[in-house]
């Protein structure tokens, strides 16, 4: 053990006094990583490798026993499940949008127009992120429900109000890394461009975007994710119309006990989730990201 | 186009106890390079970017050719910039880096193209024109960011510390090219910020001495190394010898010795300051001599640098190069002719 340690110490590299006479120590043996890989490796496993292998189990078995593609071929063929397959995927694809635009919008609007408390709203952006999804849903009820403060529109319980609580939660998941990324920014450039006698949209255009690029592709993935997947906020619009595949697996396993079915969606969600995230970063790399 | 600083005041942050710049006055000819020259926090950057119109002066104006443009964003001001750190396009290439102020001002394509051409060729960079600004060393960056403010056809062109980035080998090099620039552009202005002497001397008209947020003194280089008008001047233009003397009648005494030298009509028995380039001081018999320890000896190829102990005070003499250097601790005599010295008013001094 007090070989791991100091193996430990070695890797983090920072309580040794650099110098090249001691390397050989740090070079890695495959037998020690191997032994410090294997508990995370192994908890990964037993926490989530292994209920998703009982979810996509189960997805194989239908309530008339046997192993069958059958909850497959049933799921797919209704029409509830395409119905709640192009729901999910378009609100998601539409919030990532509107995320991504007005979080770029109000970003460059606190790190590039000087005013007062524009370091307290930028703050004040991280505790957001801390906030439960259901919390911005139950503020827009209170704001535009039945009940509201603005007055009954019934647009909430529609696709439109869950693009709205989605757009105006995971919005500062956007103006975080991109906040980063202006941050980051050499003034020098902005000033050369402005003394070129670029104003302001060009200089976003040309100079800022391009920088932003990389923090634009990370947000928006994170967010894309988390939209596909969202279902608090779904749940607590109260939109009777709306069902998203977090949704439909919900009501098939809660509500009609259908565990199989409930599975199948559950595993499509699932692939959904990393087919888009994938293609979402080969499009945002080839984009100059 | 001349520029005009007309007792420009900028406080960062509504600051007013440390000014960044404190009136200052400056006066740029239409076709002249103006150096401006100081230690780093003296002002220079505040001032040119007040040209500029990245900083508002809290007082006073700034005119270009005569135009007062202090309410005029930069945009607008039609001024070419050229900063240390190059400040280039990262994702743009070199062609669209140097099109980019074109293409802000709505030039018509055709003439974009011919002009891009126009001044990469100028700073000899047309071989690089495809070529990302990561793909090129610091000197060629630097030469694309020079085109890049030239291709918009400035009056006026201000340069922080173009340099600066560069090693001493490369510089020297861009120096050259930057007095052949504007031999070839000689109705621009130019403002040029420095911390280097040797770039000023070389390349400016005038030079601006600048210390604290002031203007210390401002003329051509060769009133500003021969008879500089303070003692911070004599320092940074050029290194000078400065020791406290008291006057007297047709010269000065210094260390029990009386020194012949011009007291251009100073009343007899008041201090001053006496000021000899190192250069100029020789070593051994002659006029105006003065007997001291070495306490430290420098070989730097073609001369020595001597730094000699006269009461208390220092003294550096450069001489050419000794095949017997005298050793620490060593008394030698040294002497200086009475023209070479300056005489500047009483200040303390910090060499
Ligand atoms: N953006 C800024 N905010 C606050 N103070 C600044 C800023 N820029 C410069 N200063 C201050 O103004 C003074 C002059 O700076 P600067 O003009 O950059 O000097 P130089 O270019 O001669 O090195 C310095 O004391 C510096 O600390
Ligand atoms: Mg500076």
């Amino acid at each position: 053990m007090a070989e791991a340690a100091e193996r430990t110490r070695a890797v983090r590299g920072r309580s040794r006094p650099p110098g090249g006479s001691r390397t050989s120590n740090t070079a890695p043996r495959p037998f020690g990583a191997l032994a410090w890989a294997l508990p995370p490796i192994a908890l990964l496993a037993l926490f989530f490798l292994y209920p998703l292998a009982l979810v996509v189990q189960q997805s194989f078995r239908p309530d008339s026993g046997g192993t069958s593609l059958r909850p497959y071929a049933d799921v797919l063929a209704s029409g509830a499940f395409r119905h709640a397959l192009w729901t999910t995927v378009w609100l998601a694809l539409a919030s990532t949008a509107g995320c991504l635009l007005l979080g770029f919008l109000l970003a460059l609007v606190i790190a590039f127009v000087p005013f007062p408390g524009a370091k307290g709203v930028a703050r004040f952006i991280d505790v957001y992120l801390s906030f439960p999804s259901f919390l911005i849903t139950l503020a827009l009820l209170f704001l535009y429900g039945s009940t509201g403060i603005v007055g009954s529109f019934q647009f909430l319980t529609t696709p439109w109000g869950v693009l709205l609580a989605e757009v105006t939660y995971f919005t500062p998941f956007v103006m975080r890394p991109l906040l980063a990324a202006f941050s980051q920014l050499d003034t020098a450039q902005l000033e050369a461009a402005c003394s070129l006698g670029a104003r302001a949209p060009r200089i976003v255009r040309q100079v800022i975007l391009p920088e932003a690029l990389p923090a634009l592709a990370a947000g928006g993935s994170l967010v894309l994710v988390l939209c596909l997947n969202e279902f608090g906020i779904v749940l607590f619009t109260g939109a009777k119309g709306v069902t998203t595949l977090p949704m439909l697996v919900y009501g098939k396993a809660i509500l009609e006990s259908d565990y199989p079915g409930a599975c199948v969606v559950a595993v499509v969600n699932v692939l959904i989730s990393v087919g888009l995230y994938a293609l979402y970063r080969v499009v945002s790399r080839r984009a100059g990201a | 186009m001349g520029i005009r600083l007309d007792s420009v005041t900028v406080a960062y942050d509504g600051n007013v106890d440390t000014l960044a710049l404190d009136s200052l006055d400056l006066t740029v000819e239409p076709g002249e390079v103006m150096a401006l020259l100081g230690p780093s926090g003296s002002g220079k950057t505040t001032a040119l970017r007040a040209v500029a119109g990245f900083v508002r002066p809290v007082s006073g104006r700034v005119l270009l050719g005569g135009r007062d443009v202090t309410d005029l964003p930069p945009y607008r001001r039609g001024i070419g910039m050229v900063v240390q750190s190059y400040a280039l396009f990262p994702h743009l290439r070199v062609d669209e880096n140097v099109a980019f102020g074109l293409r802000a001002r709505k030039t018509a394509r055709s003439e974009i193209r011919q002009r891009v051409a126009e001044a990469l060729e100028m700073t000899g960079m047309a071989a690089y024109a495809r070529r990302h600004p990561r793909e090129l060393s610091g000197g060629q960056q630097q030469r694309v960011a020079i085109a890049r403010a030239l291709a918009i056809r400035p009056d006026v062109l201000l340069l922080d510390e173009p340099l600066s980035a560069l090693d001493a080998r490369l510089r020297s090099g861009m120096l050259a090219e930057l007095a052949r620039l504007h031999r070839e552009l000689p109705d621009v202005s130019m403002l040029y910020v420095t911390h280097d002497q040797v770039e000023a001397l070389t390349l400016a008209d005038r030079i601006a001495v600048m210390d604290k947020a002031r203007l210390q003194s401002c003329g051509t280089p060769r009133e500003l190394y021969r008879s500089p008008a303070d003692a911070f001047t004599a320092s940074f233009v050029g290194g000078a010898n400065l020791v406290p003397v008291t006057v007297g009648t047709g010269g000065v005494s210094f260390a029990g010795a009386e020194l012949k030298v011009g007291t251009n009509g100073v009343a007899a028995g008041a201090r001053a300051t006496l000021c000899v380039r190192p250069h100029l001081v020789g070593l051994g018999q002659g006029p105006n001599q003065l007997a001291g320890v070495v306490r430290e000896i420098q070989w730097r190829g073609a001369t020595h640098r001597l730094y000699v102990e006269v009461d208390g005070h220092t003294v550096m003499a450069d001489v050419r190069e000794l095949k017997a250097p005298p050793v620490h601790g060593d008394p030698v005599t040294l002497h200086f002719m009475p023209d070479d010295a300056v005489l500047l008013p009483a200040e303390v001094s910090h060499g």
